[in-house]
């Protein structure tokens, strides 16, 4: 290895190859079949399960997890997916800990959920590896629908209006489908190529075709797809991100932590990828946990989280910052950005320590910082746009946004967690809606 | 601490757990390591008549349910009797019983229903020095198809004629080992105990076929694509066997012959139940073939720690001690007025009870918007449905009534005085007219 941990500087190759395999593998391995049949026994079959309602895809979790139990996963499988098309995905990034596994019985029983995550996974994984689509399409129906997005939420929108028999078109700004599941996710928690995977697998039901590299704005127009198809649902999530307003914030060094994140997920050797030897990610999400999380699996010695807020205001999960903790990176709150010093690349960062109220303490420190990651919140990119409300765009329970035949969902619109699994309750309501809206 | 030593129908062994008459017993080195575990006795394997041993199959001889986490729940054998030399066994049991000579041996034997073979082979056990034999009237596989086992257990005449010959060539105790396949389970017992026997000893395995492979269309377990009911054992069982050890230990026909509980018993507390309903002893198979010899340790300390706890000095002070509560339907008081009552503070909201209550019963538990499950006292007629499909043990618990209060659901008063339905003014045979 040309580097180590304690190479000043942002360098590459800091680890040994193993440890690189090592820690970009499988967060949780997945279950063995008897480890499943264990796992699901473990359910109460709840009458109306609390489970269910946690869900924002509404999946039948009792029902797939009796199906697991009696050698079934493909039925399983099936439960799921007529849900969430993206249970896949879901299975391995959503935070069970603050949905369904919370809501679990058990968890209140004895504080042990069933491994609903891990089941669910068992199941999608046991049917995607045969390498069959279990969804076949209805009669054409001859209507168009443009899809912007191959995010979660496009693509949940676009399968189930290809299931229903309308033509679909997606359109998106990069090279390959999946949206944050392809580019803005941890690696270790869809390692294998999964997503891609997952996206080849989805587009097996027909009738959607991809474009890629077209982003709405510059290269299609909204009013050009209204003129074009009999609907359009807007599903590109969330493209700019927000800038770090303070001194030397535009200095060698600091970068946002999201295209860091696509970086590593693009890499076809995350060893050549360079990381400082003092990370600091800035913001308190999911985003900053991934990036902070993998800056340390990618060799730097100190990564700190900072955020300005305590740990119970984290938009990350408890599982996601112990997770954090447990990866050695430090997790510092109450803390606010004030000035980045160096000369030229950044060497140190300067916070403000902040009361619960937000208003400054007035006492700073300053700590080592070869390289700055800035997740502190992304926006919504566009100017010709359906009405905004809170700085994305508004729609009502159904996903109709102001304008006439569009439908948005997922990270660009108002409302809902900014979640994979709520993207694609949204994608697949909004698609309900849509075929209402054509076929009535 | 409690004394476990066990004397059943004058043979005394250092405890009450013997193995049954089964694979674990079919040799020397088999039981002296039983022996060595812990083991108060054996029953050795049962011996059939001298010359050619039968041959047992060569694929599969077991079958089993599983719980979960493939807790075995039940399993079926077809194995038949020993398919060893007849010699070699007898000389092995004299040397074991030899070296011993605390343990309880006990030799199970089956031979044709004709008094030569019983008068030719009684004599051989005898000079074992064994402490007693058990007859083997309860194999429902293959021996049956002989004309053995189970298909002489089956016929009450055979069986006391067998007994009656038994106790006229062999001087020592002599157990009746009955089959379960069987319509009323007094009468073998009642057979035995006229033919002279010192005890019975229940259940032999039961009927079964465990699952069908649904590729192969075969039972399991399979034998190039066939199966064969066998004798199903284990902790499934032992409701089956409780309740026959109960009908023999209260009619009056075959009360007080003594019994050897086999049927399911796996834990201290399977074994103290069947005591508790009459049982000398128990005998234990599957367990042992689940988990081997050492779990009669537990057993040992199971049982004498919870004697201790309740005083008992010995086992003939709890012997039976259930017995006279074990009634027919009809004796069963109808005064007797419960309601389910869930513990709020243990409900974890599952549901389960309600969803067993309103689908299959008696629509008496209610379900609020949150999740609070409630009895519905006017409805609910203390099935204990709700009880038994509860995760969680004692969250839901019937309480009886106060005599005196009012019953929600028939508007009536819980009258405090024993009443049953020989009595009862619905009874169009009712004994006494109703006040």
């Amino acid at each position: 290895m040309a580097h180590s941990p304690f190479s000043p500087g942002v360098a590459a190759g800091r680890l040994d190859a193993d440890a690189y395999q090592d820690n970009f593998s499988d967060l949780h391995p997945a279950l063995d079949p008897h480890e499943a049949l264990v796992a699901a026994d473990r359910c109460y079959f709840c009458h109306d399960a609390p489970c269910i309602t946690a869900c924002p895809t509404d999946i039948d979790i009792p029902l797939f997890i009796r199906q697991i139990a009696t050698g079934t996963p493909d039925a399983a499988a099936k439960t799921i997916l007529t849900q969430n098309i993206m249970g896949g995905m879901c299975a391995r990034v959503c935070p069970t800990e603050t949905l369904c596994e919370e809501a679990c019985v058990r968890e209140m029983a004895e504080g042990k959920p069933v491994l609903i995550g891990q089941l669910q996974r068992y199941a999608t994984d046991h049917l995607q590896a045969q390498d069959v689509h279990p969804f076949t399409r209805a009669a054409a129906t001859g209507k168009t629908v443009a899809v912007v997005g191959a995010g979660p939420a496009g693509l949940s929108c676009a399968h189930r209006l290809a299931m229903l028999g309308h033509d679909v078109t997606v359109y998106d700004a990069r090279s390959k489908a999946g949206g944050l599941n392809e580019y803005g996710i941890a690696a270790y928690k869809a390692p294998d190529g999964f997503a891609q995977a997952e996206v080849d697998w989805l587009l097996k039901i027909g009738g959607i075709s991809v474009e890629y590299e077209t982003a709405l704005g510059a290269d299609i127009s909204l009013d050009g797809l209204r003129a074009q198809f009999d609907a359009v649902f807007l599903g590109m999530g969330l493209g700019g991100v927000n800038a770090l307003a303070i001194d030397g914030g535009d200095r060698d060094g600091v970068l946002d932590a999201v295209d860091f994140i696509a970086d590593l997920r693009q890499a076809k050797d995350v060893s050549a990828l360079p990381v400082g030897r003092d990370v600091v990610v800035i913001g308190g999400g999911m985003t900053a946990v991934d990036a902070a999380v993998q800056s340390k699996l990618l060799g730097a010695l100190n990564v700190t989280l900072a955020y300005r807020r305590g740990r119970d205001r984290m938009n990350a999960s408890v599982f996601e910052q112990d997770l954090a903790a447990s990866k050695g990176v430090r997790i510092m709150t109450h803390v606010a950005p004030v000035a980045l010093h160096g000369n030229g690349s950044v060497r140190e960062i300067e916070f403000e320590y902040m009361n619960d109220d937000m208003s400054g303490t007035g006492q700073t420190v300053r700590i080592a910082a070869d390289q700055v990651l800035r997740a502190i919140g992304q926006t919504l990119e566009g100017d010709v746009l359906p009405a905004l409300d809170g700085g994305k765009i508004a729609v009502n329970a159904t996903g109709q946004t102001s304008v006439d035949g569009v439908w948005a969902g997922g990270d660009c619109a108002a409302g809902g967690d900014d979640l994979t699994v709520t993207a694609v309750a949204e994608g697949r309501d909004a698609a309900m809606d849509i075929h209402a809206r054509l076929t009535a | 601490m409690a004394d476990l030593t066990s004397t059943f129908v004058g043979i005394t062994s250092p405890n009450p757990f013997w193995l049954a008459s089964a694979p674990p017993t079919d040799k020397e080195y088999n039981v002296r390591r039983a022996f060595e575990a812990g083991w108060g006795g054996v029953v050795w394997k049962t011996l059939g008549q001298a010359g050619p041993p039968v041959v047992n199959v060569n694929g599969p001889r077991y079958g089993a349910i599983y719980g979960a986490d493939r807790r075995l729940l039940g399993l079926n054998n077809i194995e038949l009797i020993t398919d060893r030399d007849l010699y070699t066994n007898l000389e092995e049991i004299k040397r074991v019983k030899a070296d011993y000579p605390d343990r309880a041996m006990i030799v199970s034997i089956m031979v044709p229903c004709e008094e030569e073979a019983w008068k030719e082979i009684l004599p051989l056990v005898e000079d074992t020095g064994a402490d007693g034999i058990e007859l083997n009237f309860g194999c429902p596989h293959g021996m049956s198809e002989r004309g053995m086992g189970a298909a002489v257990g089956q016929v009450p005449e055979y069986i006391e004629m067998v007994t009656r010959w038994c106790k006229q060539y062999y001087s020592k105790p002599v157990i009746v080992k009955l089959t379960p396949n069987i319509t009323d389970i007094r009468k073998p017992a009642a057979a035995a105990k006229a033919g002279g026997a010192d005890a019975v000893s229940l259940i032999n395995t039961i009927n079964s076929i465990t699952s069908v492979n649904l590729d192969s269309m075969s039972p399991e377990p399979s034998i190039d694509g066939q199966g064969s009911h066998g004798g199903y054992c284990g902790p499934a069982v032992k409701p089956i066997a409780m309740s026959m050890v109960s009908e023999i230990a209260r009619d009056p026909e075959t009360s007080g012959i003594a019994i050897s509980g086999i049927g399911g018993i796996t834990t201290w507390r399977d074994a103290a139940e069947f005591m508790t309903l009459g049982c000398g002893n128990v005998q234990v198979c599957t367990a042992a073939m689940t988990y081997g010899f050492k779990i009669v340790q537990e057993m040992i300390s199971g049982l004498s720690e919870w004697m201790d706890e309740k005083g008992h000095t010995s086992i003939d002070d709890f012997r039976g001690a259930a017995v006279p509560n074990v009634t027919d339907w009809q004796y069963l008081n109808l005064n007797y007025v419960a309601k389910a009552q869930i513990n709020q503070d243990l409900c974890i909201s599952c549901g389960r009870c309600y969803a067993a209550c309103e689908d299959t019963s008696h629509q008496a538990i209610s379900m609020s918007d949150d999740r609070v499950f409630e009895v519905i006292d006017g409805e609910c007629v203390a099935c204990n449905l709700c009880v038994n499909v509860c995760p969680v043990e004692d969250c839901i618990t019937m309480e009886a009534m106060t005599p005196g209060t009012i019953d929600p659901r028939t508007e009536k008063v819980v009258e405090p005085d024993y009443a049953n339905w020989t009595t009862h003014p619905n009874n169009p045979a009712a004994t006494t007219a109703a006040e």
